[in-house]
C-alpha cells in the first residue's frame, strides 16, 4: 500500500516538500543543541521543564483521543465512524511518534536513551511510560494497517486485529493517566501533586483529539473524493462538548480545592498564572487567554444551533485545540516549577533553537500524518470507485 | 587427598569442638566483625547524616562552599539558570518556608542557611530515576552515577528541596582549578552532594565539615548512640527541611 504515498498531487507533494523544510531548520537548531547542550533552550535550573515535555504531555493526550472513534465502533457498533476509525488510529501513530521524539529532544545524553531498557527500574514512572507508549504504537500501527489493508481487498480483518483493538481501548487511557503520574506523584510540587490529573488529563485529551479529528476531516472532505461523513464529524462535535465541559470542571475543582484550603504551597502556583507574583507574570496572558477561549469554545459547543453549522463547530475546535495547547502544552508543565521549592520565581521562555527544534518535530508529526492519510484516502477512494 | 597441617587442626579443632563451641564462634566472629568496622571508622557504619549548627555559622563565611566545591571541581557559573552547586546558602525562612512568620527572632531572620542534599532516608530522586543512576547506598548515601545518567532530570522535579543542578553546557570551563583526584561531568547529566563519599572510602571526612572553624558542620553514623551527631541531637533541639513530605532528610539544624 505504500506505493500510494508515493503519487500525488501537486499540492500534497508541496506539502510534503514545506514539512520537510521545517524539519529541516529544526534539526540544523537540534544540531546546535546538540553540540552545546540543553543550556540552549530556555530551561533552567528551577524550571529544569520547559516546551519540549509539555508538547510530550499534550500530544499523549491526542494520541489517547483514537479511542473516542474506536470505542464506539467496536464496542456499540457505531457504524458512523467506521470510516473515520483508521484516521485516529493515524494521529494515534503520530502523535505518539512526535512524544518520543521530544522526549529524546529533553534528554541531556540522548545517546544513552537506552539505560531505560538496559536497567530497566519498575518504581520509575518513566519507565512504564516508555514500556505503554511503545506499546500503543504498535498497537495502532497493527491495526490501522491491517483493517485498511483488509478494507482495500474487501475482505474482514484477521482475526487476531480484533483481540488488538480491544487491547487498544483500555492501553489508550493508560498511556494518559501513566503520563499523569509522572507529575502527580512528586512531594512538594504542589501544583502537580492532586489525584485528579489523570482525569483532567484524559478529559483534556478528548476535547483536544476529536477537536482536531473534526478539523482533519474537514480538511480531507475539501481536497479528496473522501467523506468522513456529516453524522461522524457532528458526533465527534458532541464529543468535544462533553469532554470540554468536564475539562473545564475538572479544573474549576482545582481552583476551589486550592484557594479555599489556602495551602501557599498549592496555591501560589495558581497565583503565578491567574495574577502574577510580584512582578512576575509572564504566564498571565497566556493563561487568561486559554480562559478565555475555553468559554467561548464551550458557548459554540454547548448550544445546538451553532455546533450543527459546520463552520462554526470547526472555528470552535480550533478553538478548543488552542485553549487546550496552552493549558496543557506550555503552562501545566513550567508552572510546576514557579515558584521553586525555595520559594524562588524564576521564570521561563523558550529560545528561538527551542521554538524551532519544537517547530521541527510537529512537522515531522505532520509529514507521517499526512503519508499515512494520503495512503487511507486513496485506498478509499479506489474501493468507492 | 592432600590437606596441609593448618587444614587438618581446623577440621580436627571443629570435630572436637563441635556444637558445643558454637557460642565462642559466634563471640570470635561478633569482635571480628566490630574490629573490622573500627578499622574503616563510623564512616561506613549504618546511617550517615550531618548536623548544621546556625548558631555556630558566620556571616558571609564560604569556607565549606569553597572546599566543596573546589575538591569535586563543581563549575562557577554566575548565571543563575546555568548555574551548578552542591552546597550554597539561602535564607533562612526561604530554607524553612514552613517555619517563617513575621516575627522570627533570635537573628534568624535572613539569616543564612546552610543548604545541601539532604541524603533522605526515602528519597524521591531515587523513586523517579529511570536507570538507577541515582541510587541510595547501604549507609543512606544517595549517589549519581555521571556515567548512566541519561539526563531526563525527572529526579530535579522529584527532589523538594532543590538540590540537584544540571549540566546546561560543558562545564569544564567553569572550574576554577581542576582536582584531578575526581572526575568533572559532562554537558547533559544531573550532579548534587555525595557526602565526599570519596573521602569517606579513604578514611577522610567531608569537606565541608573539615573545612568549618566554627564547628557549624558536624558529620556522623546517627544509628551509633554515641557519635558526635547523635550527642548534638541529644543535647539541642534540631529541626530538619520540610519533613511533613515524608522524604525523611538527613540533615539537621541547630537553630
Ligand atoms: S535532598 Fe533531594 S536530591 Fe537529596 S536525597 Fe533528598 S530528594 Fe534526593
Ligand atoms: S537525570 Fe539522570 S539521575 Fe536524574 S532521573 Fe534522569 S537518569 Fe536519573
Amino acid at each position: 500500500m505504500f506505493e500510494k504515498a508515493l503519487i500525488g498531487s501537486k499540492k500534497y507533494w508541496g506539502l510534503v516538500i514545506g514539512l520537510l523544510a521545517i524539519m529541516g531548520v529544526g534539526a540544523i537548531f537540534y544540531l546546535q543543541q546538540w553540540n552545546y547542550g540543553l543550556g540552549i533552550t530556555g530551561m533552567s535550573r528551577d524550571v529544569s521543564w520547559g516546551l519540549y515535555i509539555a508538547q510530550f504531555t499534550f500530544l499523549v493526550g491526542v494520541a489517547a483521543s483514537a479511542v473516542m472513534v474506536v470505542l464506539p465502533y467496536y464496542l456499540h457498533n457505531y457504524k458512523a465512524f467506521g470510516r473515520i476509525t483508521i484516521l485516529g488510529e493515524f494521529v494515534a501513530v503520530a502523535s505518539v511518534i512526535m512524544c518520543l521524539v521530544f522526549i529524546i529532544a529533553d534528554l541531556g545524553q540522548p545517546t544513552r536513551a537506552l539505560n531505560i531498557i538496559l536497567y530497566p527500574t519498575p518504581n520509575s514512572i518513566l519507565f512504564w511510560d516508555m514500556i505503554v507508549l511503545n506499546g500503543y504504537l504498535l498497537l495502532n500501527i497493527l491495526i490501522g494497517w491491517n483493517v485498511l489493508a483488509s478494507e482495500r481487498k474487501s475482505v474482514p480483518p484477521p482475526a487476531w486485529v480484533k483481540p488488538l483493538i480491544y487491547i487498544s481501548i483500555p492501553w489508550a487511557v493508560s498511556i494518559h493517566t501513566v503520563t499523569a503520574f509522572i507529575y502527580a506523584g512528586l512531594p512538594g510540587r504542589g501544583f502537580w501533586l492532586t489525584a485528579i490529573m489523570a482525569p483532567r488529563f484524559l478529559a483534556s485529551a478528548f476535547a483536544g483529539g476529536p477537536a482536531l479529528l473534526i478539523l482533519l476531516s474537514l480538511i480531507l472532505r475539501k481536497f479528496t473524493k473522501f467523506d468522513p461523513g456529516k453524522d461522524a464529524i457532528q458526533n465527534l462535535g458532541k464529543i468535544v462538548a462533553y469532554a470540554m465541559s468536564i475539562n473545564v470542571f475538572f479544573i474549576l475543582l482545582e481552583i476551589f480545592t486550592v484557594f479555599y484550603s489556602q495551602i501557599p504551597e498549592h496555591m501560589h502556583h495558581f497565583e503565578y498564572i491567574f495574577a502574577g507574583l510580584g512582578e512576575h507574570g509572564k504566564l498571565v496572558p497566556w493563561m487568561w487567554t486559554s480562559v478565555t477561549l475555553a468559554v467561548l469554545s464551550l458557548i459554540l459547543l454547548i448550544n445546538p444551533i451553532t455546533r450543527r453549522r459546520e463552520g462554526i463547530l470547526a472555528l470552535a475546535c480550533v478553538i478548543v485545540f488552542f485553549s487546550l495547547w496552552i493549558e496543557k502544552g506550555f503552562v501545566l508543565v513550567v508552572t510546576g516549577f514557579i515558584p521553586s521549592p525555595l520559594g524562588r520565581v524564576f521564570e521561563y521562555s523558550p529560545t528561538i533553537p527551542e521554538i524551532f527544534i519544537t517547530l521541527g518535530v510537529w512537522a515531522m508529526g505532520f509529514l507521517i500524518l499526512a503519508v499515512l492519510y494520503k495512503i487511507a484516502v486513496a485506498v478509499k477512494e479506489e474501493i468507492e470507485t | 587427598m592432600k590437606i596441609d597441617r593448618r587444614g587438618f587442626l581446623k577440621i580436627g579443632g571443629l570435630g572436637i569442638l563441635g556444637v558445643a563451641a558454637k557460642p565462642v564462634i559466634d563471640v570470635v566472629s561478633k569482635v571480628k566483625l566490630a574490629e573490622a568496622s573500627a578499622k574503616k571508622g563510623v564512616l561506613v557504619e549504618k546511617r550517615l547524616a550531618m548536623v548544621v549548627n546556625l548558631k555556630n555559622c558566620k556571616d558571609g563565611c564560604t569556607d565549606c562552599i569553597d572546599a566543596c566545591h573546589g575538591v569535586h571541581n563543581v563549575p562557577y557559573i554566575a548565571n543563575p539558570k546555568d548555574e551548578i552547586k552542591w552546597i550554597w546558602t539561602e535564607q533562612y525562612e526561604k530554607a524553612f518556608p514552613d517555619q517563617e512568620h513575621r516575627f522570627i527572632g533570635g537573628g534568624m531572620k535572613g539569616s543564612p542557611a546552610i543548604l545541601l542534599c539532604n541524603h533522605c532516608d526515602n528519597p524521591s530522586c531515587v523513586r523517579v530515576c529511570p536507570t538507577k543512576a541515582t541510587f541510595k547506598r547501604e549507609d543512606g548515601i544517595v549517589m549519581m552515577d555521571y556515567h548512566r545518567c541519561i539526563g531526563c532530570r525527572f529526579c530535579m522535579a522529584a527532589c523538594p528541596y532543590g538540590s540537584r543542578s544540571f549540566n546546561w553546557r560543558d562545564p569544564r570551563p567553569f572550574i576554577k582549578k581542576i582536582n584531578p583526584d575526581f572526575p568533572t561531568r559532562t554537558k547533559g547529566v544531573v550532579e548534587k552532594c555525595n557526602f565526599c563519599e570519596e573521602r569517606l572510602a579513604k578514611g577522610l571526612i567531608p569537606a565541608c565539615v573539615e573545612s568549618c572553624k566554627n564547628k557549624a558542620l558536624v558529620f556522623g553514623n546517627v544509628e551509633e548512640p554515641n557519635s558526635e551527631v547523635r550527642e548534638i541531637l541529644r543535647s539541642n533541639y534540631t529541626i530538619r527541611r520540610k519533613p511533613g513530605l515524608g522524604t525523611g532528610p538527613q540533615i539537621y539544624y541547630v537553630v
